[in-house]
């Protein structure tokens, strides 16, 4: 009885999420497994074939190599940059939330229209990036940021901090805020510099929500879509691609137009995907334990 | 003694303030940029050197895009998505989360696991298994897929914020109810959705924005112009036959001010429901 009323009341988000989230999920284990023409007709079973090609792929440890680069270096400095950012406008002081506003904008915006003005900025002839950075005497000529293989990676990467930054800070502010007053206190009592004080008490006491930032930018910056497809668009091949970009070429843009291939690198990813879901599970059961 | 004090106070309080002037202007000049360029003539937007403000100021790029059939249409589709995918997250999560705040009951930790797992998976992973489902339902170029895609994904944060909520209202009040003879859906639409009013009102703008913002879903489904919604219309302005960047920047900053200040109001209670309660 009371479970058929619980099933009464979780009846729509169930079914909504076996309809758009299982069945897909389902869907991309068989288009895994099958052959499909280059119009998208279903071929046949063809068991681990497609899992065997994409090993085969050349660009294969290009493209991973980059995903590792695109997700450490975005988490790693967006976390960074955001204990700096959090402690700031953790304080008081006149303006406050207007800079919390200001913060909103890239967090809000749609981050294709946010990838498109980057294409902008960015531009080797008319964009202002190059403007400023040549009449501030940072560099002698205009860089093609997103046409050279050595900056366009760095390039994304930029675009990628800029808008994690405000998700992150404001987890690390909520980190910051659960600290009650008196630790601080307390170290003051006991004569602690502010950066000792810092060090040995609000950064451990930061820790977990630390954690909940990085693994979940993990898990956004690597299903990121919009800035590597927007940002690299006019590069041809895959040396800039991530698992992500690479997977949706070659389903549905490349001449190869191969489904079966990109649905096996689509089960890998949902794979990435869920080890790091799994860590974060353990994190907040971690946190509940220890409360 | 307080002398320096005070003074060293206003110092550091004008430092801070330095500081966060700084960090908005970095933040918002690339939207400055926007902004400008969305107001300059087709003819200024390929100048070098290249100037931030427009010499001929041309708010009328504004009433161009919203005059264009095309950025109607686009506008039309995202309102679609956007309204009838928050209708039915509001609508599928509001049970569940009342359920779940009031109940303990077999298979309640596995409801929110899985709820939680959900939220981790952006449509992005799964677009060619999704792609592969709306092909073999005959559903690819309809709103149905776009709004049930982005119901289905943007369904946890809307449970996370309502059963928080709904977990701290005192269960007097229900009582109460239920002794005047309400029913249990009753004391639910009559008593606690009143009351719940914030985290609805939270709820709603973040299914909205999301499904407004959506694009990676949109971009594979829908190949039909008259079904496209913004995020992925906007972008034939500037393709590579031609360069409209006016348009597309006046077209993004209609699409994007709106929802600014939508996310500004429920600001306070994104961390709570992107962390599903972990951090307090």
């Amino acid at each position: 009885m009371g479970r058929w009323q619980a099933l009464l009341w979780l009846g729509p988000s169930l079914a909504l999420i076996a309809a758009v989230v299982v069945y897909p999920a389902v869907a991309l284990v068989r288009a895994s497994l099958s052959r499909y023409s280059i119009t998208g007709l279903y071929q046949g079973s063809v068991g681990a074939a497609n899992y065997a090609r994409l090993l085969e792929q050349e660009a294969l440890a290009t493209v991973v190599a980059n995903t590792v680069i695109w997700v450490a270096a975005i988490v790693v400095l967006t976390v960074v940059a955001s204990l700096g950012l959090a402690q700031l406008l953790n304080e008081d002081f006149p303006g406050r939330r207007l800079v919390r506003w200001a913060l909103i904008v890239p967090w809000a915006a749609s981050l294709i229209m946010t990838s498109k003005l980057f294409v902008w900025l960015y531009d080797y002839y008319f964009g202002i990036l190059n403007h400023v950075l040549i009449s501030l005497r940072l560099v002698a000529a205009p860089v093609d940021w997103l046409g050279n293989d050595a900056t366009v990676m760095a390039a994304m990467i930029a675009v990628g901090i800029f808008v994690s930054l405000p998700f992150t800070t404001y987890v690390v502010l909520a980190g910051l805020s659960s600290i009650p007053g008196e630790v601080y206190e307390a170290a003051r009592v006991d004569g602690a510099s502010p950066w000792r004080t810092y060090r040995s008490m609000t950064l451990p006491l930061l820790r977990p929500a630390l954690l909940v930032a990085v693994v979940l930018n993990v898990i956004y910056v690597f299903n990121s879509f919009p800035i590597v497809w927007t940002l690299n668009d006019r590069n041809p091949g895959f040396a800039h691609d991530t698992m992500i970009t690479y997977m949706y070429k070659i389903a549905f843009k490349s001449s190869l137009r191969d489904v079966g291939l990109a649905a096996a690198l689509g089960v890998v990813n949902v794979l990435v995907i869920l080890i790091a879901v799994v860590l974060y599970v353990r994190i907040i059961s971690w946190r509940e334990a220890e409360a | 003694m307080s002398a320096p004090r005070g003074r060293r106070r206003v110092v550091r309080r004008a430092a801070l303030c330095c500081a966060g002037l700084a960090l908005a202007v970095v933040v918002l000049a690339p939207y400055a940029v926007m902004v400008c360029t969305a107001l300059k003539p087709e003819g200024e937007l390929r100048t070098t050197p290249p100037r931030l403000t427009p010499v001929e100021w041309r708010p009328g790029n504004f009433l161009e895009v919203l005059g264009d059939p095309s950025f109607q249409t686009w506008l039309r589709a995202s309102l679609v998505v956007a309204l009838t995918s928050t209708t039915i997250v509001v609508l599928a999560a509001t049970p569940a989360a009342y359920y779940t705040a009031r109940h303990r009951f077999p298979g309640r930790s596995a409801f929110l696991l899985i709820v939680l797992i959900t939220q981790m998976f952006s449509p992005t992973a799964l677009v060619v298994g999704l792609y592969r489902q709306f092909v073999e339902l005959g559903l690819v170029d309809t709103y149905t897929a776009l709004i049930l895609t982005n119901a289905a994904f943007n369904l946890a944060f809307a449970v996370w914020i309502l059963r928080a909520f709904f977990a701290a209202i005192p269960r007097e009040i229900e009582e109460a109810a239920a002794v005047d003879g309400c029913g249990r859906l009753r004391t639910l639409v009559r008593v606690v959705l009143p009351l719940s009013l914030p985290a609805i009102v939270t709820a709603v703008i973040f299914a909205f924005i999301a499904a407004w913002n959506e694009y990676i879903v949109a971009l594979t489904l829908m190949t039909d112009p008259a079904r496209k919604p913004l995020t992925v219309g906007i972008t034939s302005y500037v393709t590579a036959y031609v360069q409209h960047w006016n348009y597309l920047f006046a077209a993004s900053v209609i699409a994007i001010v709106p929802v600014v200040v939508l996310f500004a109001l429920i600001e306070r209670h994104l961390v709570g429901g992107l962390t599903a309660g972990s951090v307090k």
